[in-house]
């Protein structure tokens, strides 16, 4: 492209101006085409992406409940007044919003972190070959292949209270409860839910880090293995350091999805999440769906909509700045 | 070059099309049109064991109708758990089935969006009019003084099932009348290792249908004479607390029952681990799960003292199915004809012998199939002591809220925590708060 750029130019001094026009049409051309050919992409995501959220945003400013959702032209506006709900904290609409956010916050943190650590762990410890492998590495990979749906409905069984597989092993045959526990309503299902979540999340840690593996090279490990660097070193002083751009964007992938997740609360807790489990994404969908008023869902939306940009653009800055400043 | 114009050509007719449909997608909000008279959809309802049960009801039925009037009939049957949701999405886009059943209870916070086709005289005039069905069906189908948005398909009411046999052994002469026989009943049946009594704690519909029979028993309403929640009310937080402690202070439900939502009382019930189930109209499913009919008996739900009857002596809700037309249907008058159909004197019998329902058509309910003993106990029920759920706006809100809190205490109770009048008031409370300031 530069190329052709600077030699036309030259050309336009050169005779045959009865030609000048069509030239002309000809660059034009070439330089408008890419822009053409990425028309069709660039409709798609409007269409797929920015015109819903555009309207999400119309809609919390309106007073959209169960009267006017046949023809939402007709709801009034409401100005503000769906976001004042939304954080007013003393009254119980703003307050039940903060403690889920709470809820969301420590559930995310928690996840993610472990997500992390097991799988990181896992792909270390599948750095080297050995018999067997590929087989780990494919059953690894189970939990993040199976659908959803299929994968929690099945943990919702394990956690039964009367014939669930994970009362049965902790009470029945370990004896380390006095009686068999309740996961999926009550306090423990903060639990159950980060267990599910966790067993969901890490394969695709464990996929990432082990592509990132790929790029150390060996004679890194070799020179440290001769210098008398033991494994735990290697691992602290390499691989870590050489991780740091792969594990960025990993942990913010998985912030990002934790953190709206929604598939794995609503099925293993049905539309009324218990409190202790009450994540932003089901009581945001309760607040709009269950109780018919899309205005305030679409209030709260927005809010979490502008926390994830917050964190995700913090996030961003800080980590390449540090990165800078290692890199100096 | 050519290939390149080729290119240009095909982002850019590609970009339009795009572009067009994006425009196209928005909502007609006309009021209906017969633009496809030969094919309707409809969205049933799950009233069997299964989706699959239900397919075999209905098809032959459809079947019929295409026969009769040359129009095709697309059924779908929708899970109780997406149905609500598919309803409002239907709403909201314009884009939903023909015809459709929804839960009675549902009847005026639907009519409220006005997405359903009022049924004025003129259209009960085209099936056959509104005297054709009974009163207290016809209770549930709207708010009190606008016209029905939906007619009764099937009535259903909640009765107590009890299995022979357990109450045989643990020398129980008759099934229990008033909630202090129950609980007397319950003991003596717990004392021999078996439960007692079956409940999906976290079901929020079915605990919406009992803590508002135990209200109607305490004489307080969960909404005052205007519409208005009034869930704090002394009388509504003793009748929360009288159903939440037939598991936390009697111990008649199985602390198990918490966290069930998927039905599984009724399959502990059929399969015999259990003695007694309150449920509306359940005897084709037990059938269909392996349970003889010679089994189990079936008495009234109990209440406080006396006898079933009006008022304070409520023992069910009216429930059971209506059918309504969507209003953006683009086939109104073959819509209006398959209603017509379903609430036909011969299509009541059929479907409602199905399932084990009582026809809302007083004309097909005086037919034998439906003087057994067990569907008289149901029958009599709703004709004498079951009442209508609040018939306002706001009542999928507060199934929603008033179902959660049921299911929290349930929860506590569970955990083997105390429930005392002030945690019921305070969830109760929070209910409250949730419900739309209108």
């Amino acid at each position: 492209m530069t190329t052709t750029a600077l030699k036309e130019p030259a050309r336009e001094t050169s005779p045959g101006a009865a030609r000048e026009p069509r030239r002309r049409t000809g660059r034009i051309r070439r330089l408008t085409l890419p822009y053409l050919l990425l028309l069709p992409a660039l409709l798609l995501e409007l269409l797929v992406h920015l015109v819903p959220m555009a309207i999400g945003i119309v809609m919390s400013f309106k007073q959209l409940t169960q009267f006017y959702i046949r023809d939402w032209g007709t709801a009034p506006w409401s100005g503000l007044d769906n976001y004042r709900v939304s954080v007013d904290f003393d009254a119980p609409v703003g307050k039940a919003l903060l403690q889920s956010f709470g809820t969301t916050v420590g559930f995310t943190l928690l996840s993610v972190g472990l997500c992390w650590l097991v799988g990181t762990a896992a792909a270390v410890f599948m750095q080297d070959t050995f018999r067997g492998r590929g087989l780990l590495r494919a059953l690894f990979l189970v939990p993040y292949a199976l659908p959803v749906y299929a994968a929690v409905i099945t943990w919702v069984f394990m956690f039964q209270h009367d014939n669930g597989l994970v009362n049965h092993v902790l009470h029945d045959q370990l004896h380390l409860t006095d009686k068999p526990s309740f996961w999926l309503i009550g306090d423990n299902s903060f639990y159950a839910l980060l267990t599910v979540s966790v067993w969901k999340g890490w394969p695709f840690a464990f996929l990432i880090v082990t592509a990132g593996l790929q790029n150390i090279p060996r004679e890194l490990y070799e020179a440290a293995a001769l210098d008398g660097a033991g494994m735990w070193q290697r691992i602290r002083r390499i691989t870590l350091p050489s991780l740091r751009p792969v594990n960025q964007v990993l942990v913010l992938v998985l912030f990002l999805w934790t953190f709206n997740d929604f598939n794995t609360p609503y099925v293993l807790f049905g539309k009324a999440a218990p409190e202790a489990a009450d994540l932003i994404s089901v009581h945001i969908y309760q607040s709009s769906f269950v109780t018919w008023n899309f205005g305030t869902g679409s209030a709260m939306s927005v809010l979490l909509l502008l926390f994830l940009l917050v964190v995700t653009g913090g996030y961003l800055l800080l980590t390449s700045r540090g990165r800078r400043a290692a890199d100096a | 070059m050519r290939r390149i114009r080729a290119a240009a050509v095909g982002a850019v007719t590609l970009s339009l099309a795009l572009a067009a449909t994006a425009c196209g997608g928005g909502s007609s909000t006309g009021g209906g049109s017969n633009d496809s008279p030969k094919t309707l959809t409809y969205w049933a309802s799950n009233q069997g064991a299964s989706v699959a049960v239900d397919k075999k009801v209905l098809q032959p039925e459809l079947d019929k109708f295409e026969q009769q009037t040359g129009i095709k009939v697309k059924l779908e049957v929708v899970p109780w758990s997406d149905l609500l949701n598919r309803i409002l999405t239907a709403t909201t886009s314009g884009q939903g089935p023909d015809v459709l059943n929804i839960g009675n209870t549902w009847s005026a916070s639907l009519q409220a969006t006005g997405g359903l086709l009022p049924w004025d005289e003129r259209n009960f005039a085209k099936i056959g009019g509104k005297d054709r069905f009974a009163a207290t069906a016809l209770g549930s189908t709207g708010a009190p003084g606008k016209d029905p948005a939906a007619v009764p398909l099937y009535s259903m009411a909640y009765a107590l099932y009890y299995n022979k046999r357990i109450f045989a052994d643990a020398g129980i002469a008759k099934p229990p009348a008033t909630w202090d026989e129950l609980v007397a009943d319950a003991k003596k049946i717990k004392a021999r290792g078996t439960s007692p009594l079956g409940a999906e704690g976290a079901n929020l519909s079915e605990n919406i249908h009992h803590v508002f029979v135990f209200a109607k028993q305490h004489g307080a309403d969960f909404f005052t004479a205007d519409g208005k929640p009034d869930f704090t009310d002394p009388k509504v937080v003793a009748a929360v607390k009288r159903y939440v402690d037939l598991m936390a202070k009697d111990k008649a439900i199985p602390a198990g029952d918490a966290e069930y939502a998927q039905n599984q009382s009724v399959s502990d019930f059929a399969k015999g681990r259990q003695a007694m189930l309150l449920w509306q109209s359940v005897a084709a499913n037990l059938k269909s799960q392996g349970m003889s009919e010679d089994a189990y008996g079936i008495a009234p739900v109990p209440v406080i003292s006396g006898k079933p009857g009006g008022g304070t002596q409520v023992n069910s809700a009216v429930m059971g199915i209506n059918i309504a037309v969507f209003k953006n249907t683009h086939n109104l008058d073959g819509a209006t004809k398959f209603v017509k159909f379903m609430t036909s004197d011969t299509e009541q019998k059929i479907l409602n012998t199905a399932y084990s329902s009582i026809p809302p058509v007083t004309s097909a309910q005086s037919d034998p199939a439906f003087a057994a003993p067990a569907t008289a106990v149901l029958k009599n029920t709703l004709a004498t002591s079951a009442a209508a759920l609040p018939q306002v706006p706001s009542e999928s809100q507060f199934e929603t809220a008033v179902g959660t809190a049921v299911k929290e205490l349930f929860a506590d109770a569970a955990a083997g925590r105390a429930v005392t009048t002030d945690d019921v008031r305070a969830k109760l409370e929070k209910a409250q708060q949730q419900m739309p300031a209108a």
